[in-house]
């Protein structure tokens, strides 16, 4: 069996994608992910991969489009405010169809908000940048998941072509936890578009600029839903805690959903059946599950550490089944068991 | 009898979207003939910029790549710090490389990243229709500056290479102009050094080039109106020069 070891969130990540075998990461410091540019500064050159800072967020993840196209696994990381500035080459990077990784350790808004860990990202990871297009978009809730995903998020992002999105929060990034270390990545896709140089066959073109109303752009998207509709069929992920005879459900992903997990043990004890929801995959969505518990349950909550981003989803996926009622606390609040407890007990 | 012309073997033989008078035109012939003469095209990774420019991947055999507005040299990063053996071309308008793309490209040179960029400075926005740009001469007529340029309100051109010649690590930085043979040839002569110390792996080289716009500037492509223009008004003001060559300086 493997050895569990002592290790901070944000280091986590940097020594997943060294499992992964990321070869290039650019990244620009904020707060409070700067220690995964910071691990990785010094492991990634040690493996002959490549580490630069840029010079600012958007430099950062247009060099990741570069390193992208040039065919080699590669990431940046960031938090909110700094996702925000990404976003136009995150549409680029979609309509080119390149892989690559995000990590978001998401911290409050709007604004310069503050350096503690929220959800209040949910929107911008979810439905970001301009154009239809999706992400991939997976929601950890410990330190061993962020790292099982960030390997998960390089797999994903090379088996569609597609950006995936790790969203963790400030303070996963920053909370030491035991974790078993993933195995390492053995073998990389290979890739039929990098640009590698024309010797001895056609010129390769990345290009999203598709001119042609019909045949070209239009067409280009419809391609794209078909491939978001097979990302939807194969790697939806949820988590269930005692939902089968559950009366009201708990809604929650990452670091909520912990918190809510012991709301309802707490409610159990107190003779009342709850349940809990856990979306792993924020994008897909589980909202066929969803649906599904929603027809025997009188009631769900979303909870959130946002004023309620997340709920939007809930309560498309129940399509009126049942009433969804939201809790949330931002600024570096977290949700309280206490209040969540208190919230159910007045379903009664 | 020998052949004294061709086409360039780099460069796909497909019409250009360009407009009549269009200095792309030239300098992407350029660019093809230093490609054969150092046999390099299938070695080269073209950045497209956004701009008149953007299908400049079509013209050439090479692999190629669109970037955002103004982000070429931050793509081209990604790219030549991957391929250390590739020869990464970005090739950028004004508008895109001088005011969207200001940080991504001083600091691509500030670190020397290894690629040529060709810098085409037509002193106007040309895809969007003629508006007034970072290279706008001072009272030059414009969509966005219909009374001419004032520089009090929008400051003065701003030169490039001087720009990027404060910096310590670019290795080869000239300015070149098309407007007339002589000149044109001069160009290429810079274009061809700076793929030359591509291919021996050496730093960021940037090689502006003055060209025309008759199109947006309101000038008949067929006269010399416009090539008069840039030998007028442009060359005053951007002073056509060899900044920087660290490949003499090693050798001498």
């Amino acid at each position: 069996m493997k050895k569990k070891i002592l290790m901070r969130g944000n280091e986590a990540v940097g020594e997943a994608a060294l499992l992964a075998g990321c070869k290039a990461y650019f990244g620009y410091p904020i707060t409070p992910q700067n220690e995964i540019p910071e691990y990785l500064s010094t492991r990634l050159p040690e493996r002959g991969g490549v580490f630069l800072q840029a010079e600012s967020e958007i430099g950062a993840i247009n060099m990741v489009m570069g390193a992208a196209a040039a065919g080699v696994r590669t990431m940046t990381t960031t938090s909110s405010p700094g996702m925000t500035l990404k976003q136009e080459s995150i549409s680029y990077l979609a309509g080119n169809e390149l892989p690559c990784v995000i990590v978001n350790m998401v911290r409050g808004g709007p604004g310069l908000g503050n350096i503690s860990g929220a959800q209040s990202d949910y929107f911008q990871a979810t439905r970001s940048g301009h154009g239809d297009f999706r992400s991939i978009v997976l929601a950890p809730e410990n330190v061993q998941e962020l790292a099982d995903h960030t390997i998960k998020a390089f797999e994903l992002s090379d088996k569609y072509r597609m950006i995936a999105i790790v969203l963790g929060d400030g303070y996963l990034a920053q909370m030491s936890e035991p974790l078993v270390l993933p195995d390492p990545v053995k073998s990389a896709p290979e890739r039929s578009y990098a640009l590698t140089g024309a010797k001895g066959r056609e010129q390769r073109i990345i290009a999203s600029l598709r001119l042609i109303p019909e045949t070209s752009l239009d067409a280009h998207n419809h391609d794209l839903q078909k491939k978001y509709a097979e990302v939807k069929k194969n790697e939806v992920l949820f988590d269930t805690y005692k939902t089968d005879d559950a009366d009201y459900v708990l809604v929650a992903y990452g670091l909520s959903a912990r918190i809510a997990k012991q709301a309802v043990r707490n409610l159990r004890n107190s003779g009342i059946k709850a349940g809990l929801f856990r979306p792993i995959t924020l994008w897909p969505f589980p909202s066929d599950q969803l649906e599904a518990l929603s027809k025997k349950t009188k009631k769900m909550l979303a909870v959130e550490m946002s004023m309620g981003q997340m709920v939007e989803d809930v309560k498309l996926s129940v399509k009126g089944n049942v009433e969804v009622d939201f809790y949330g606390r931002t600024g570096g609040m977290l949700p309280e068991i206490d209040k969540i407890v208190e919230r159910v007990k007045s379903y009664e | 009898m020998s052949k004294i012309y061709e086409f360039p073997k780099s460069m796909n033989n497909v019409p250009t979207h360009y407009c009549t008078g269009c200095a792309h035109g030239i300098v992407h012939k350029l660019i093809g003939q230093c490609m054969d003469e150092l046999k390099i095209v299938e070695n080269t990774i073209v950045v497209a910029p956004v701009g008149c420019a953007v299908l400049v991947y079509k013209y050439f055999k090479a692999d190629g790549i669109e970037s955002p507005h103004g982000r070429a040299q931050a793509v081209a990063t990604g790219i030549t710090r991957v391929h250390k053996d590739k020869i990464v071309m970005s090739y950028q308008g004004d508008g895109d490389l001088l005011a969207i793309g200001t940080a991504e490209t001083l600091h691509a040179a500030n670190r020397g990243e290894k690629m040529v960029v060709i810098f085409v400075n037509n002193a106007i926005y040309g895809m969007t229709g003629g508006q007034m740009a970072p290279t706008t001469m001072a009272k030059q007529v414009t969509s966005t500056t219909p009374n001419g340029r004032d520089t009090d309100e929008t400051g003065h051109p701003i030169r490039g290479c001087e720009l990027i010649n404060s910096l310590e690590k670019p290795y080869y930085i000239e300015r070149c102009s098309i407007h007339d043979i002589k000149h044109i040839n001069k160009t290429k002569e810079a274009i061809k050094k700076a793929f030359e110390y591509q291919k021996e792996g050496k730093g960021y080289c940037f090689v502006e080039i003055l060209g025309m716009c008759p199109t947006n500037w309101g000038m008949d492509p067929y006269s010399r109106t416009a090539i008069n223009w840039v030998k007028d008004e442009m060359v005053p003001y951007f002073p056509l020069k060899l900044f920087r060559d660290k490949g003499v300086r090693t050798n001498a």
